[in-house]
């Protein structure tokens, strides 16, 4: 694979070249520029394996000795095992699907199923891999419509024999991608398993292979329903599963980053010894499996803090819904409570949620609740904030009545007791 | 050991120099401590990754191979996210680039204009992330010893490893304080000749490094890789060699090994040796076997499989028992996960009988001039065992393979892994480049070279050029400096460095047990009149053979003689000799003195006795 892109110096990244700067010569082959480089450097792979940065001067002098080689990497076409499962896996991009730029040391979304198996083979001992690239896309960029195209493509492949769906996804929105898809789909057959990975797959200490091999095992278990697997604890050994609705990444880069929240997580997976651990969840059965409602995307949501101005609620007029992060109990400032009428007077639905995470919304404690709960706005109860803005979303692209849905379990995102 | 001509041999020497910076961590601001114990621990895979250049590397790949398993112990104090790669890491340590680049200039090497990071492929487990992060800094340096030129090929600025606590079968333990600590790692060209010259050019470089005053200093913070090769060799990387004074002896063995490697594939050349392909399993015959390995392991349903090598006999074992290639076997065999081999240049042996090793050369159809290898262990794992041996025997016709061997610390060394390429490493994309700006190097103040340095200790100290010079070498040019200051004699602490130490060494003692701090007191209860310098060398023993200097001081009886006692005494022995001494006057003090120092010598200072005897007879004669 030679790169096609082109030094601004018209050679060819990969050309093994003599720079002579004064009296002294370095060897080495020319590569692209590190992201934060100087505009003015150029970068050598000296014979040793290290990287430098040279200034570019108009007395340096360039020969080329030889042109760029081509890479070939050896790919071991996974063989596929009779009498194995098979298990769709959907790349969307992030860290779990990417694989390195062997030029540049960079990690990009996998462009092809090729790239997605060739970092982790032994997925093929234990199923028979369906691999698709959906989305090259960090998950910060993937957008509300896509959940809907990745709900359909979920519904497709059961239809097409799979006994699980996996999705390869960025952990940044993994929570908001698997809400979606707890709402949107309807009978699922078997499970739809998100997976990320917080530590980059070009290192060899990666949880992406641990956390791929355990949705792998989730996929293929009992159960239906919408799942995120991710790391346990900071060892390599179990791995969590959490449910679509109630999981949401509470660390910026550790490994054990995805929590349930007010539950605990429904099962526990080692995926080396091929242990699955499950309470109780939905069988797997023989059922038709569809797309349920939509994505209305016009929804907005706003973090409540001391000395919000009004401003910031009422600008919220025009979306078709908002979801409030209050504090505490479920509580806003009470001089914004008038606006928060004036948006529930025109008919826009309002959720309140909690800045805590942790516990409920509470409307009846306090007198700010409950004048809240006077101006009509939907209690999101122990949901979380994310959980709810999706919910809502979802709700809105439907014809019944909005508070009712908001206030009914849907996909498990209302813990009915909590203890944890 | 013969004694051989290096330079007829083509001996080439290079070395890897890693030094510790006495900074924070080289990517998180974590301290540069060590610390004992751990409040957690944490189990870890890895998995080889692809280099930049799309291959797998060979020396990766073998350490795959073994399925190891990581525990990392964390001590708060000392680590934190950074190191357990639960966190990207921070930009380099300031103080750490000025150093090396201090380093870089001092050796007049060629100072790179953006230094950029590097992932260096490390799946040993010594790195949570599986890679060393590296730079180079500076290329074509060059120093001058003895007039001789060496040049310095390249300067890196790297992470040290995480130190290793313990390695039990397929799990390794690991204690992360380490890992982070910023390191120079200084290399030379293969310029150096003689083994001697390794370790003088190695004490020369350090010399260097401790003269920024902010590296570590005690064992272990200074460590060497040695590359050696002779004329018909092959370049071999010794790692790990901690203490200089030893580098001579590697290098040394590892002449005599590459010559008998040679010599035996001259054998195996005029015998026409081959490798056979076949692996027999021979378990038949060591039923009943004596060896309570062989036993045991029969027992638990492994086997015994062997393999002949024709015409290799008395090339695995020499026949004064010299190890030559029986020792490269095993530890091919062990990298396939089995304990050993048994071989028969030595046996019958450890419980296998003559009859045994009988049976096993008629099943094989092994002959006179012939060898066999036997592994015991379940068969998937024995025969990989026994195919790693018949690589490894192969191999000998070659003579010597570039390989990456482990120092221990009797002077010999084992196989580690093959010499690995330059494809292992790729750019640490979270660390940006660092932009090394001319004004800085401008204004970067050097410390003094080490002819400023012995010139001005010549006119501050009074001391010669051999004198500063080897104050250098040995390390201890700092510390005389500061006790100096402190307001230790100059002489008697260059003579503690230099005689003392050189006569410790020659008794067998190893001076480089004392501590700084121990060193300052021993020498300031000296300035202090506490005991007398002739009794340095006695504090310094026991202090190296672990007593406190407290302890020591009273062992000896030291340091708890006062005047009134020491008056007393002299009184006493003026008063035995008191015609001697009214007949000679002052002219006695010379016998006199000698008599005294009998009892004090060690204990009070000569010039202390000097003076009081001399009042005393004058008391006396009036």
């Amino acid at each position: 694979m030679t790169s096609d892109s082109d030094s601004n110096d018209e050679l060819p990244y990969g050309s093994l070249i003599d720079l002579k700067i004064e009296d002294r010569v370095y060897r080495g082959v020319l590569m692209p520029s590190h992201r934060f480089s100087q505009e003015d450097i150029l970068t050598l792979k000296l014979d040793n394996g290290y990287n430098i940065g040279l200034k570019k001067s108009d007395d340096m002098e360039i020969t080329v000795l030889e042109e760029p080689k081509d890479i070939h990497r050896e790919e071991d076409k996974p063989k596929k095992e009779e009498g194995l499962p098979k298990i769709s896996i959907l790349a969307t991009g992030g860290t779990i699907a990417s694989y390195v730029d062997y030029h540049t040391g960079a990690v990009h979304p996998a462009q092809s199923a090729e790239e997605m198996i060739y970092a982790n083979p032994e997925l093929a001992d234990r199923c028979v891999p369906e691999v698709d690239v959906l989305l090259s896309k960090l998950s910060e960029d993937i957008k509300p419509q896509e959940w809907e195209m990745i709900a359909e493509r979920v519904v497709e492949e059961f239809r097409s024999g799979s006994e699980g769906v996996i999705i390869a996804h960025g952990t940044d929105t993994m929570g908001y991608t698997s809400a979606a898809l707890s709402f949107l789909l309807e009978d699922l057959p078997g499970p739809v398993v998100l997976v990320g990975s917080q530590r980059s797959s070009d290192r060899p200490s990666s949880d992406a292979h641990l956390n791929l091999l355990a949705a792998v095992e989730m996929a293929k278990s009992d159960v239906s329903g919408v799942y995120v697997v991710m790391h346990q604890d900071l060892n390599d050994r179990r791995c969590s599963v959490h449910l679509g609705t109630k999981v949401r990444k509470m660390h910026t880069s550790k490994r054990d980053a995805f929590r349930s929240i007010n539950c605990e997580p429904v099962g526990w997976i080692d995926p080396l010894k091929e242990k699955v651990e499950l309470k109780e969840l939905p069988d797997r059965k023989d059922t038709e499996p569809k797309i349920r409602g939509g994505i209305v995307k016009d929804v907005a949501m706003i973090y409540v803090h001391p000395g919000m101005d009004e401003k910031v609620i009422l600008q919220t007029s025009g979306s078709k819904g908002v979801v409030l992060i209050g504090t505490g109990l479920g509580h806003i400032p009470t001089d914004l409570i008038s606006s928060v009428e004036k948006i529930t007077d025109d008919g826009t639905p309002v959720v309140i949620t909690s800045q805590c995470l942790y516990g409920t919304v509470n409307c009846n404690v306090y007198s700010s609740g409950r004048k809240l709960k006077e101006a009509g706005v939907i209690s999101g109860r122990d949901m979380l904030p994310e959980t709810a803005l999706v919910k809502l979303m979802w709700t809105l692209s439907r014809e019944e009545d909005t508070r009712a849905i908001m206030e009914k379990n849907i996909a498990g995102e209302f813990s009915e007791r909590r203890w944890v | 050991m013969s004694e051989h001509d290096y330079e007829e041999l083509g001996l080439k020497v290079g070395l890897e120099i890693h030094q510790q910076l006495d900074t924070e961590k080289l990517f998180c601001r974590c301290p540069s401590m060590m610390v004992e114990g751990s409040d957690d621990e944490i189990l870890r895979y890895l998995r080889p990754t692809a280099s930049e250049m799309g291959e797998i590397d060979r020396a990766a790949l073998m350490e795959a191979q073994k399925g190891m398993r990581f525990r990392y112990q964390r001590p708060k104090e000392a680590t934190c996210l950074v190191e357990m790669d639960e966190e990207p890491p921070e930009g380099p340590d300031e103080e750490a680039i000025e150093l090396v680049l201090k380093l870089a200039l001092m050796t007049g090497s060629s100072i790179v204009d953006e230094v950029h990071f590097m992932r260096k492929i490390v799946i040993d487990g010594s790195n949570t992330t599986g890679f060393q992060r590296t730079a180079l800094v500076a290329t074509d340096g060059e120093i001058t010893l003895d007039g001789k030129d060496i040049g310095i090929s390249t300067i890196c600025l790297e992470e040290d490893a995480a130190r290793k606590v313990e390695a039990k079968g397929k799990e390794k333990v690991y204690r992360l304080d380490r890992l982070g600590i910023p390191l120079i790692e200084l290399a030379t060209d293969p310029d150096i000749r003689s083994p001697e010259q390794a370790k003088e050019v190695a004490q020369y470089i350090g010399g260097l490094l401790r003269a920024t005053r902010k590296v570590k200093r005690g064992i272990g913070t200074i460590r060497e890789d040695v590359n050696i090769s002779i004329a018909q060799g092959a370049r071999v990387e010794i790692k790990g060699v901690q203490d200089l004074k030893m580098l001579p002896s590697y290098v040394e063995m590892e002449v005599e090994r590459q010559l008998a490697l040679l010599g035996i594939k001259e054998i195996l050349d005029k015998r026409g040796s081959e490798v056979s392909k076949d692996i027999h399993n021979l378990s038949d015959i060591f039923e009943g076997c004596n060896s309570k390995l062989v036993a045991s392991s029969l027992e638990q349903g492994k086997g015994v499989y062997g393999i002949k090598l024709i015409g290799f006999q008395g090339t695995l074992r020499g026949e004064e028992g010299e190890a030559l290639l029986g020792p490269e076997l095993s530890a091919y065999a062990k990298t396939a996960g089995v304990g050993g081999i048994f071989h028969s240049d030595e046996l019958p042996a450890y419980g296998i009988s003559a009859e045994e090793c009988d049976a096993v050369k008629a099943e094989m159809e092994v002959d006179e001039l012939d060898s066999f290898v036997l592994v015991v262990d379940k068969e998937e794992k024995a025969v990989g065992a026994l195919e790693n041996v018949m690589e490894r025997a192969e191999m000998a016709f070659d003579g010597v393979p570039e390989e990456t061997r482990n120092a221990l610390e009797d002077g010999s060394t084992v196989f580690l892994r093959p010499l690995s390429g330059g494809a292992r490493m790729y750019p640490e994309t979270d660390i940006p480049p660092y932009i090394v700006s001319k004004d800085m190097l401008d204004d970067m103040e050097l410390p003094e070279t080490l002819g400023e340095k012995v010139e001005r200790f010549h006119e501050e100290y009074g001391l010669n050029k051999q004198q500063s010079t080897q104050l250098f070498r040995k390390g201890y040019d700092i510390l005389f400096e500061d006790l100096v200051e402190e307001g230790v004699d100059p002489s008697v602490a260059t003579n503690t460095f230099l005689h003392t130490f050189n006569e410790l060494s020659r008794e067998g003692y190893d001076t480089d047990k004392l501590s700084d701090e121990q060193l300052e007191d021993v020498l300031m209860r000296v300035e202090n009149g506490e005991f007398a310098k002739e009794g340095i060398p006695k504090v310094l023993t026991l202090a190296i053979e672990g007593k406190s200097i407290e302890d020591a001081l009273e062992e000896l009886g030291l340091g708890s003689v006062d005047e009134d006692e020491v008056r007393r005494a002299i009184k006493d022995i003026i008063e035995e000799r008191k015609d001697f001494v009214e007949q000679r006057g002052m002219g006695a003090m010379g016998p006199l003195m000698g008599v005294v120092m009998k009892e004090f010598r060690g204990k009070v200072d000569g010039k202390e006795i000097s003076r009081i005897l001399r009042e005393e007879i004058q008391n006396r004669c009036g």
